[in-house]
Parts: structure tokens; C-alpha cells; sequence
């Protein structure tokens, strides 16, 4: 168990945003309300996954809706106790802790919220070790979990707690009652056990945010001999695959998602080559000079070339220089289950999945 | 009749003074004072002097200037004020100010959050809460004299706004000063709130730099001239208004560069490139305005939401120095002599090789110092320097394009001699007469604006009438600003759909600049 205050936000909020792969938005509104949670409620207690005991209830919070709503109305910070009181009466358990369900943007800010608010310890789990864009892309699913119950609430004291027969009706049942709420709700879904949390769940995220976050805002200091680009590629485990000026970014919206593309000229030792990443929300696969080096569920993650700040896919633009780096992802991720739910298949890529350090080699 | 237009920078304070065909009759670069003031009056005497021009002729007098910042970064003069967020329940998990430094957030004397509010599509969120607005300007009677208020989707709806202004004037009198959100800023609550508490704590830095100014127009026998503020947009303000809004001055500096070099250029699109004695920045003109930047500005370490001038800045300037290292690379900046060029520099007799020094030695420039004194530089190590500036400015050029195509830039500002004109990227590059006070300039041939708003209902009006009428209503608020009725135009036209009124109410937003009368 260690404490979590408003250093080790900054921290992980920073870190989170690389794990995000380009999606999961800005986390500044959602770093707002974790700081002021804790200035009010006091440090949030992180406890390893071994901590909870199998038959224990864990609670993923997050946030479902438009980011430009909750940007402006945010949240109440007393929403958490109607979900978790609606969430301990359906399924008539006592819950033993919060813990995110993804890493990236404001849903890896919200869980510190509700546990500093709620007074219970935040796990360092979560369901993806990264972000995704639909609700079923979590390692509970191929663990045969639903996502229901799930309870909505918005900050104005509605709630709504359902269970539907699939997830995608999870998915379309909420969507109106979010729009019906103003555009923004907070959430609880996949409410598990212990036992569930500890055998499928993404170990250490948080510190692994955190560490990230830290070693990025520190990245000046790094050691000697080293250069920044070194460090950092060291430090995230990052395959390098390859440094680029932006010099075209395409998009659409479609079914309320965004796809795209983002074109690079090598810079550099780059000069001459020509790589893209394709993205929907999040950055899908990354092709230079015609052959794949990365795809999902691997992250690929656009970084500063100076700052090393990671660039969401919302901020891309022309002339803008970002090194892209491959990180490997969560172990469950590789099996075949994981590959037929989140593979570069299911995004719609003609290719099998190759883990992104067999292809750097 | 004569314009005059005064920028107040870091190094240099510089006026202008145009005359009613808008050309540049004098313009004059003179060192900025600590206090400021004795730097504007020295500006205006060597300008006075070098044009010739009686004080009394001058009509008009435009100053653009830095003091807002200054005093948020510098935390200097900044005034007490308290905060009313109405919104709840909504918005409670964030109180205002929660990531703002400990010596900024001393500001704040009192804040509450009260029940009201609106809905994306202009709901109600919570009904307003009178009486909790009471008591809290009651509790803070007598201890400020600024109150900022801000309110979730005021955007949409600045009902409660208003309200709550009507409220504080009842219980403080109606000397308070009141800033109010949804006349600062834009979508985003924090930012725009951000951006309402700094506007509020700077009423006495406003008060003060409005009332130096005119005293010292004033003193110098600047007797006929109406006085205006630039802002960030291009735009300018009246006094009256700039205490008002004193935060709107904020980054009016690059804006003016930029609407300085479109005037003494005769171009509306170009990428501009301001190259001063440290640093150069490097923003576009579209259309005869500043392209606006996209992010989040963050003044003093306190995130806004503002619209300013999407600008990069570069460590080169005209005073950057000049190194050749033991393996024989060469690199300029980014530390500069900065103002003190005028004794550091090789050319001045100094003894630090600057970028002016490379630039005079490969003859891109006559009468600047003493070219004698960097004959024997080598001429290789002059090259590999000047590959080096040009190669920092070319990128930078590059990363402000939206694409692959060439663009016309303009070079302007006191280090332009430093930078070469056949820039890759650039189509026509051009480095006009005046360019070194380009940002005076720019204060002096600004706009005034007027901007219409209304709730307005399409089945009652149809969109295209509705929006014809506030187009001329925002003409006529502009003229009544002071423009000429014959060079309005209409430069923002914006009409957002609320849901949940009756019939289909849209919030019209139009503004409309144009230049001021003679």
C-alpha cells in the first residue's frame, strides 16, 4: 500500500496519456478533479492486486459521453455514492475497492476521484493496460465477464442501474441515457471479484502511469551518456519505429468514432522514407516504407521530438515532428482470445498479429 | 490629422505616427524604462521630433502593451477579488483555482459555488439560486472591490450571469468591478473561469497603465487625440472598456506584428516572421487577421481558453551568439546579447560573435556597425552559420504551414537582417520599409469592432433574415464604436441551435470590425 496525492497525479495522468496510444482525450479536466478530491478528502491509498481477497468486490469507474460537456459542467464528486450504493444493492455485496478500467484521458483520473471520495483503496489494475474504443475491449471479457450491471449516474442525483443481455445493448441503452442526462455520466460497469481482478486484470498500471509520467517530465535529467531519446526508449520498454514530420493527417467520423490517417516524412537518419498510423480513436497499426512494424493490440504511441509529450490523435497536425514508438502490450492480449477480440483483424487490417518486437527486429 | 501608435516590448519602446493616407510619417525605436512611462514619453517626444508633427495634430493614440502579463507572470499589483461559480450541483468536484500556484491563488479572497446552470442545448441545469448570491457578496462586503462569476454553460446562456452581476452591484454598490465568464471566454468552464479571475485581479493594474498612458499623451501636448487599447485579436478597445477588460490586451504583441507586416506589405495571407534581438516568432495571416492558435494558452503557469495568435517562437535573434565548437560544428543561440548589442557585437567594437556580425560579414547588410571589424572573420565559418539560421527559421516555417504548398512569407522586426530571403518554402518572401516597428504599426492601423448577440427563434425569423438583421446590427454597433461605415466588414458570423427552446432558438453571434473615422 502506498499513497497517492497530487504529485503522483500529475505523474500518472502524464504517463497515462502515452498508454492511451492516441486516444482516450485530454486528461487535464479529469486531473481538476482528482486534485480536488484528494486536497478535500485526503490521499487515495493504492493497494497491489494480491491485497484484495478473491472474494471481494472491485468496482472499474469511468466516465461515458461527450469530453466537450464534461469539459464544461464536470462532475458533482458526490456521484460516486449513489453508484456504488446502487452497485452494493443490486448485487447485494459489500464493495472492497475502486480500480480503473483503462489506461489513458479522463477515465484514468476518475477511479482516484471515487476512491478518494468514497474513502476506499484504488487497485493498480485495470482491464486493457491501455485504451480502447469500445466498451468490450477489456481482459474481463475474455475471462467470459459482462460488462453489466452497470450503473449510471449524472452529477445533477439520476441514476439508472441496468442489465441488459449483451453488451451492446449496455452500449445503446447508455448512450440515451447520457444524451437524456446533458452528455456526460458517470459510471460503474464489470463490477467483479477479487479472483476475476487478480487472474485477468492488467497488473501495476498505475505505477507503470505514474513511472512513465515521471521519467517523461524528467526526461532533461537524463543519465550521462545517454540521450533523451536513449532514456526514454529505455525506460518505457518503447521499440523505436521511426521519426517523422507530419506531413498529411486525414479524418473522418463514423458510428460517433474517430478514423484515420496520419502521414510522415523521415527526418533525420529518417530522410527519404515515408511511414503512416492508422487510427480509430486510438492509433491502429504503424507502416513505414510499406511494411508493418507495429499493430494493435500493441500500443503505438506518437511522442514530441523534443518534449517527448505524447501527441493524441486530436492534436496531430501538419508540420508537427513526433517520433513513433512501438510498446508491447498486456500478455493476455497475445492469446487467441484476445487477439480475435482487439487483433488488427477486428480494427478491419488485412494482417495477422505479429507482436511488435518480433517485427522491429 | 496624425495616428499614433506606440508598442511597449522588453528592449524597445516604439511609435509611429501615420498620417490620414495611412502612410508611415516617422518611426522610432527608444529604450523601454523600468517605470514605462518615461519610456512612452521618450518615444513620443524622438517621434514628435523626427516627423515634425505638432501634438495637438494627433487624433488618434493607440498603445499597445504587456503590463497584463507582466503583472500575472510577475504576480506584481494583482488585486483582491472573490468568485462565484454558479453551477451546482454540477461542477462542485472541481472548485476554482485547484491547480493554480499557491502565490497566484492568494488572489482569492472568498469563492463559493451556487446552485444554477445550464444544459448543453440551454436546460436549466438548477435553478438559480438568489439568495445564496446574496450572502456571499454579502460575506465578502467590504474586504474586495472585484468579484469574477462564472457559470456552467453561461456560452450558451449568460441568464444567471447577469443576475448574479445585478445581485453583487445591490449588496457592493456600484462602483464593484464585475467580470463575468461568458463575456471572456470561451467553451470550457475552467479555462474561461481561469481566464475571469485573472481579469478581475488585474483591475487596479488596468487602472493604473490607462491612466499613465493618457497622462502621458497628455504631458507631451497630446491634447485632441482619442486614446485606445490594443487587443488580442487585432482588434482595438477604448479605455473605458480596457479597464473593464483588461485581460483582452493580453498577447496583443504578436497580433500586432502580424497585422503590422500584412499593412506594410500589402499581403493578407503570408506566414509572418518577427525576428527580434533573442528570439523570433513566426505566426500566419489569413485573410488580414492572425490564424488562431487551437490549444490551451497558458499565462503565468494559469490555463485559458483565449483566442490568440497561433505563434511558435525561436531562440534566434539579431543578438543570438555565435559559437564554433572543438569538432568544428557551429551554432547560433539560443542565448543572445539582447539589447546589448549595440556594445557586445563584433561590429559595434564589441568582442561576442552575433548573428548580426555573420549577417554583415556576408554583406546581406550595409550601415549596420563597423563591417571592417568582421572583415577577417573566416568566410566558411560565416556560411556555416548563416546554414544553421536559415536551416532553424526554414523548419519553422514549415511546422506553421497547414501543407506542402510554398507560402509568402514576411520578414519584419529590428533582427530581420539576420535572415536571408530566399527561404525554402516560401514562394515571394518580402522584407517591407518600417519593418523593425511593424508592431507600433499594427497598434496604429487596428480596427474597432462591434458585436451583436440574441436569442433568436427561425420559425419566427427565418435563418437568412435573422442573420441579415444582426449583421447590420453589429455594422451599427461598430460604427457607433467609431469605424467608418464604408470599410465595416463582417468578420465572425456564428449561430448555435438550442434544443430545448420553443420553435427553433438559435444563439446569433456576429461581430464586425472596421477602421476608425478620421
Amino acid at each position: 500500500m502506498r499513497l497517492i496525492g497530487p504529485k503522483e497525479i500529475e505523474d500518472i495522468a502524464l504517463g497515462a496519456a502515452l498508454l492511451g496510444a492516441g486516444g482516450g482525450g485530454d486528461p487535464y479536466i479529469g486531473k481538476l478533479m482528482a486534485l480536488g478530491a484528494v486536497k478535500e478528502c485526503g490521499p487515495v491509498r493504492l493497494i497491489d492486486p494480491d491485497e484484495v481477497p478473491d472474494e471481494q468486490l472491485c468496482m472499474p469507474i469511468a466516465m461515458m459521453g461527450a469530453p466537450t460537456v464534461l469539459n464544461e459542467k464536470a462532475v458533482n464528486g458526490s456521484e460516486y455514492q449513489e453508484i456504488i450504493r446502487m452497485i452494493e444493492d443490486g448485487m447485494d455485496n459489500k464493495v472492497y475497492a475502486i480500480m480503473p478500467i483503462e489506461a489513458g484521458g479522463v477515465n484514468s483520473m476518475l477511479p482516484i476521484v471515487a476512491a478518494a471520495r468514497l474513502g476506499l483503496p484504488l487497485v493498480d489494475v485495470d482491464g486493457m493496460g491501455r485504451a480502447f474504443p469500445e466498451l468490450q475491449h477489456v481482459t474481463f471479457t475474455i475471462g467470459g465477464m459482462h460488462a453489466t450491471p452497470m450503473a449510471l449516474v449524472d452529477e445533477k442525483g439520476n441514476t439508472n442501474y441496468m442489465t441488459t443481455i449483451t453488451n451492446k445493448w449496455a452500449e445503446r441503452i447508455g448512450r440515451v441515457i447520457c444524451m437524456e442526462c446533458g452528455g456526460s455520466v458517470s459510471i460503474a460497469l464489470y463490477t467483479m471479484t477479487g479472483k476475476m481482478m487478480k487472474e485477468f486484470g492488467v497488473h501495476g498500471i498505475v505505477t507503470r502511469s505514474e513511472n512513465l509520467g515521471r521519467a517523461i517530465r524528467h526526461i532533461k535529467d537524463c543519465p550521462e551518456g545517454m540521450t533523451p531519446e536513449e532514456y526514454f526508449l529505455d525506460y518505457t520498454g518503447g521499440h523505436y519505429l521511426f521519426k517523422g514530420k507530419i506531413s498529411d493527417v486525414l479524418r473522418e467520423v463514423r458510428n460517433g468514432f474517430n478514423f484515420g490517417r496520419v502521414k510522415l516524412e523521415g527526418i533525420g537518419a529518417e530522410k527519404g522514407r515515408q511511414a503512416y498510423v492508422e487510427f480509430q480513436n486510438e492509433n491502429l497499426c504503424c507502416v513505414v516504407d510499406g511494411q508493418i512494424k507495429a499493430t494493435v493490440p500493441d500500443m503505438i504511441c506518437l511522442v514530441d521530438t523534443e518534449t517527448f509529450i505524447p501527441v493524441p490523435t486530436d492534436a496531430l497536425k501538419y508540420g508537427k515532428r513526433v517520433m513513433v514508438v512501438g510498446l508491447e502490450c498486456f500478455h493476455l492480449w497475445r492469446t487467441e482470445a484476445g487477439i480475435d477480440l482487439a487483433g488488427p483483424r477486428y480494427f478491419g487490417l488485412e494482417t495477422d498479429y505479429i507482436p511488435v518486437e518480433e517485427r522491429c527486429k | 490629422m496624425y495616428k499614433l501608435g506606440i508598442d511597449v516590448g522588453g528592449t524597445n519602446t516604439d511609435a509611429v505616427l501615420i498620417d490620414e493616407d495611412l502612410s508611415v510619417v516617422a518611426a522610432v525605436k527608444y529604450p523601454t524604462s523600468d517605470d514605462i512611462y518615461s519610456g512612452i514619453m521618450g518615444s513620443i517626444d524622438a517621434v514628435l521630433s523626427a516627423g515634425e508633427v505638432n501634438p495637438a495634430e494627433i487624433k488618434q493614440a493607440m498603445l499597445g502593451t504587456t503590463q497584463c502579463t507582466n503583472a500575472i507572470v510577475q504576480r506584481q499589483g494583482l488585486a483582491p477579488i472573490a468568485i462565484l461559480r454558479i453551477g451546482a450541483p454540477a461542477s462542485v468536484g472541481i472548485p476554482p483555482m485547484v491547480d493554480w500556484a499557491d502565490d497566484i491563488a492568494a488572489v482569492c479572497v472568498a469563492d463559493a459555488i451556487i446552485p444554477g446552470g445550464f444544459e448543453f442545448d440551454g436546460q436549466r441545469l438548477s435553478e438559480f439560486d438568489a439568495q445564496a448570491a446574496r450572502e456571499f457578496f454579502e460575506s465578502v462586503k467590504g474586504k474586495v472591490q472585484s468579484v469574477a462569476i462564472s457559470c456552467v454553460f453561461s456560452t450558451v446562456r449568460n441568464d444567471d450571469e447577469i443576475a448574479a452581476a445585478k445581485i453583487a452591484r445591490e449588496v457592493l454598490g456600484e462602483d464593484v468591478c464585475l467580470s463575468l465568464s461568458s463575456e471572456i471566454g470561451s467553451m470550457g468552464l475552467i479555462e474561461r473561469e481561469n481566464a475571469t479571475i485573472l481579469n478581475a485581479a488585474l483591475h487596479q493594474v488596468a487602472e493604473r497603465f490607462t491612466e499613465g498612458f493618457a497622462k502621458s499623451l497628455a504631458e507631451k501636448g497630446v491634447v485632441n487625440a482619442d486614446v485606445y487599447l490594443s487587443q488580442n485579436d487585432g482588434t482595438l478597445m477604448t479605455m473605458e472598456y480596457a479597464r473593464k477588460y483588461p485581460i483582452l490586451t493580453i498577447a496583443c504583441g504578436p497580433t500586432n506584428s502580424i497585422r503590422g507586416a500584412s499593412y506594410l506589405s500589402k499581403m493578407d495571407n503570408a506566414i509572418v516572421i518577427d525576428v527580434g534581438g533573442t528570439t523570433t516568432d513566426l505566426g500566419v495571416l489569413a485573410n488580414g487577421f492572425p490564424r488562431e492558435s487551437g490549444v490551451a494558452v497558458t499565462i503565468g503557469g494559469v490555463r485559458t481558453n483565449f483566442r490568440m495568435p497561433d505563434v511558435i517562437s525561436i531562440g534566434l535573434g539579431g543578438g543570438s551568439i555565435v559559437r564554433q565548437h572543438e569538432d568544428g560544428t557551429v551554432t547560433v543561440g539560443p542565448d543572445s546579447v539582447g539589447f546589448r548589442i549595440t556594445e557586445k557585437a563584433l561590429v559595434f567594437g564589441g568582442d561576442v560573435t552575433t548573428a548580426t556580425d555573420v549577417a554583415v560579414r556576408l554583406g546581406m547588410v550595409d550601415n549596420v556597425g563597423d563591417a571592417s571589424k568582421v572583415a577577417d572573420m573566416p568566410l566558411e565559418f560565416a556560411e556555416a552559420a548563416m546554414a544553421v539560421m536559415r536551416e532553424l527559421v526554414e523548419d519553422s516555417i514549415d511546422m506553421m504551414k497547414v501543407s506542402n504548398d510554398d507560402i509568402d512569407a514576411i520578414l519584419v522586426g529590428g533582427g530581420s537582417i539576420v535572415v536571408p530571403t530566399d527561404l525554402a518554402g516560401t514562394a515571394i518572401c518580402v522584407k517591407p520599409e518600417f519593418s523593425g516597428c511593424a508592431n507600433a504599426i499594427g497598434s496604429a492601423i487596428s480596427k474597432v469592432s462591434g458585436t451583436y448577440e440574441a436569442l433568436i427563434d427561425y420559425d419566427v425569423t427565418p435563418r437568412d433574415e435573422a442573420l441579415d438583421q444582426a449583421r447590420n446590427a453589429a455594422i451599427e454597433l461598430a460604427v457607433e464604436a467609431g469605424a467608418v461605415r464604408e470599410t465595416v466588414e463582417i468578420i465572425d458570423v456564428e449561430d448555435v441551435p438550442l434544443q430545448y427552446y420553443p420553435g427553433h432558438t438559435n444563439r446569433v453571434r456576429v461581430r464586425a470590425a472596421g477602421e476608425l473615422g478620421k
